[in-house]
């Protein structure tokens, strides 16, 4: 199978210093964080690919990466064999690829009527020509989304949270992509609009072959879409694999912590065991394996030598218990 | 006494092509120390319930009827100068769009401290001690060294709690949480939801907590309310409604819920959509999706109707023995 979209240990830093004079009259030293740190994957086609993680484990950082919007500070990103950053030279590169923001309302424009937000990109690519061939297209998008043909007319602000959400995956869906990153699309939707949205993007995989790069945090929604899951820790993955896999079979024990910590609607009136530990700075990272202030299983050697990637059951996972046998 | 009381509250736009009635009388209380989870479609009015109780409905929206009290003063007729003390101070607000609450031009340890300050009597260095212990109860890692950031520096789920914190700093009475941990992870999560736990059994806090995530619910909220069209379709202990649903849409909601345990070709989904403000069909709202309906439905209005603990707004609830 053709891949999509391949990243090879890419990497990207943030220089998050104090200004330079302020630096200078301290005598502090520039601060750099890593904000993804030598990630590989490979996305073939029409197929998901999910990324879970903690607050701040770098998945936004990679969805940017992946259309673009950042460069790699190391590595290389290719999308169907070719090198990302040669993509600015190739407007059909771009027009392959579209994403659905983690913030629907900071990504939509508020002084645009939703037609214009929604038909943008459809004029931007000239896929259609013709006011009435547009307004059908926009018209169609904007009911597969749930809401209605007249909502075109409406300011962003007139809408609530999850009807954002939802002008933002019409407009994402709208110049056709092939590819299409979706971080956090469904976390402002309430379960029955998320369902018929899932449903929808699973459609449109199976129809269109779509290709996916998806984000979120509720690993019952992850587990329902991706084929791949990628488990990060603090810029890295550290186990990828399979989803069902992973999720019948975590290896890694923050894949385990992750997997505990799950609200449940047969929850009710008990209480989470709290998960312990604190997520470590990305500034200063722990050495060795960086999750090991947080792990039952750290012993001496996960303490100072960084664990590699190793195949364990058809998953690869970066975990020294795990190598060793003793996870 | 109840601490917030709403009372068949209306809340409406007026506009060119008529006027739009977004909340439609609707009534419920929070009791001191209590949480209320807000549950409810997309658009069903949850977000507005709670910027009316804050008094700060986007113009043209408005207050059409029915009243707010909070510790038994009326509260919807305010003005902005009376109400600004009020804000922050006894009612903290946490709002669905992290961005548009935080400056970008600030940093995140100077908002909280500036908020701090206008309600609470606090040194400079005091108020920057506290800045840096609410991000770290919010689960900021290295806090002490990050307080200087400015937002876009952080990731999407570490904005939202800078948000948390910025509405917890003052220590108000009431907590309007919008989709509070929609952006985080689950143990994040976790520890958002023990501190708002903690607030409510060692201060007393009431929260009123709007998310559509029925686990949190399940786990945080006393009682719960589910809305639909700009109405609340049930209302209940959580227990109740989440295990005995009464309401066809509530039964449909639970029903919708991705479950982790085993994979489905496709998600149950409610058919259809939740009618237009503009084209709520008479009757009861949710009658054109519903499984249960019955000719009545079609044309009469149902009330919240009692049974047992919960109130339900329908002609034909569920059976008790009949949940899937
Ligand atoms: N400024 C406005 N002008 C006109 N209609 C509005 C305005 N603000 C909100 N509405 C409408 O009021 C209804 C309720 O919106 P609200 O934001 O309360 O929904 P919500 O229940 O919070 O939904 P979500 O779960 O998607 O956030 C929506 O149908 C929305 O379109
Ligand atoms: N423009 C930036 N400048 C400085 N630091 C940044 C920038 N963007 C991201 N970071 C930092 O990089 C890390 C990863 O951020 P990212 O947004 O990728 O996280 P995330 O996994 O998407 O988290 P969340 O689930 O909260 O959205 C964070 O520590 C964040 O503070
Ligand atoms: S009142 Fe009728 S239409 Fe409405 S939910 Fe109950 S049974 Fe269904
Ligand atoms: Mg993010
Ligand atoms: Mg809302």
């Amino acid at each position: 199978m053709s891949s999509v979209l391949e990243a090879i240990e890419v990497s990207r830093r943030f220089d998050v210093s104090r200004p330079a004079l302020q630096r200078l009259l301290s005598g502090e030293r520039r601060r750099i964080l890593t904000a993804v740190d030598a990630v590989s994957f490979d996305i073939p086609r029409a197929t998901t690919l999910s990324l879970v993680g903690e607050s701040g484990c770098g998945k936004s950082t990679i969805a940017r990466l992946a259309v673009g919007l950042y460069a790699p500070s190391e590595g290389e990103i290719r999308f169907e064999g070719y090198p990302l950053s040669s993509a600015r030279a190739q407007p059909g590169l771009r027009r392959k690829m579209n994403m659905i923001f983690q913030d629907p309302y900071a990504s939509l424009n508020p002084r645009w009527r939703v037609r214009d937000i929604v038909a943008e990109p459809i004029r931007a690519f000239r896929i259609l020509s013709g006011q009435k061939a547009i307004a059908d297209r926009v018209g169609g998008l904007l009911s597969q989304v749930g809401l209605s043909p007249a909502d075109g007319e409406k300011f962003p602000h007139e809408f609530s949270g999850g009807q954002r959400q939802r002008i933002s995956i019409a407009r994402a869906l709208s110049s056709e992509p092939e590819f299409l990153v979706c971080d956090e699309p469904t976390s402002a939707l309430d379960v029955s609009v998320q369902a018929q949205i899932l449903n929808l993007m699973r459609d449109l995989q199976q129809r269109l072959g779509l290709t996916y790069l998806f984000i979120s945090h509720n690993l019952a929604v992850v587990r329902h879409m991706s084929d791949r899951l990628g488990v990060m820790y603090l810029g890295r993955i550290v186990e990828q694999g399979r989803g069902e896999d992973i999720f019948r079979n975590p290896q890694h024990p923050y894949t385990r912590l992750l997997l505990d910590a799950i609200p449940d609607v047969a929850m009710v009136g008990r209480t989470r065991a709290p998960v312990s530990g604190e997520v470590p700075s990305p500034i200063a990272p722990p050495s060795g394996c960086t999750f090991h202030p947080r792990c039952p299983l750290a012993n001496e050697r996960c303490r100072v030598e960084k664990p590699s990637h190793t195949r364990s059951a058809d998953v690869m996972v970066a975990c020294h218990a795990v190598q060793e046998g003793r996870a | 006494m109840a601490l917030l009381e709403v009372d068949r509250l209306v809340v409406e736009f007026p506009g060119r092509r008529g006027t739009l009635r977004a909340l439609d009388e609707i009534s419920f209380s929070i009791e001191p120390g209590e949480v209320l989870g807000v549950v409810g479609e997309s658009g069903a009015g949850k977000s507005l319930t709670g910027a009316a109780i804050i008094g700060l409905l986007e113009p043209p929206g408005r207050v059409a009827s029915g009243q707010i009290r909070l510790e038994g003063t009326r509260i919807d007729r305010f003005t902005d100068a009376q109400m600004r003390p009020i804000r922050g101070r006894r009612i903290g607000a946490i709002f669905q769009d992290p961005l548009t609450t935080l400056d970008p031009l600030v940093s995140v340890g100077k908002q909280l401290v500036e908020t701090m300050q206008t309600h609470l009597k606090l040194s400079d260095r005091d108020a920057r001690a506290r800045a840096v212990g609410w991000l770290e109860q919010v689960g900021i890692p290295a806090a002490a060294e990050r307080v200087g950031a400015y937002p876009h520096q952080f990731s999407g789920g570490m904005r939202q709690r800078v948000v948390i914190a910025l509405a917890l700093c003052a220590e108000p009475k009431l907590v309007i949480a919008d989709e509070p941990t929609t952006a985080l992870d689950v143990s994040i999560q976790a520890q958002i939801i023990a501190l708002l736990r903690r607030l409510t059994t060692d201060h007393g806090t009431s929260v009123m907590l709007v998310t559509h995530d029925m686990g949190v619910i399940a786990e945080t909220a006393d009682r719960v309310a589910v809305m639909y069209a700009g109405r609340i379709a049930e209302i209940g202990p959580v227990r109740d409604v989440v295990l005995h649903p009464s309401h066809p849409y509530t039964e449909g909601l639970m029903g919708s819920i991705p479950q982790l345990e085993h994979r489905v070709e496709r998600l149950r989904q409610i058919d259809g959509a939740m009618p237009r403000l503009t084209a709520i069909p008479p009757g009861c709202a949710f009658n054109p999706r519903c499984g249960r309906v019955l000719e009545r439905c079609r044309v009469d209005r149902p009330d919240l109707l009692a049974r047992g603990t919960t109130l339900a707004a329908c002609w034909n609830m569920v059976p008790m023995d009949d949940v899937t």
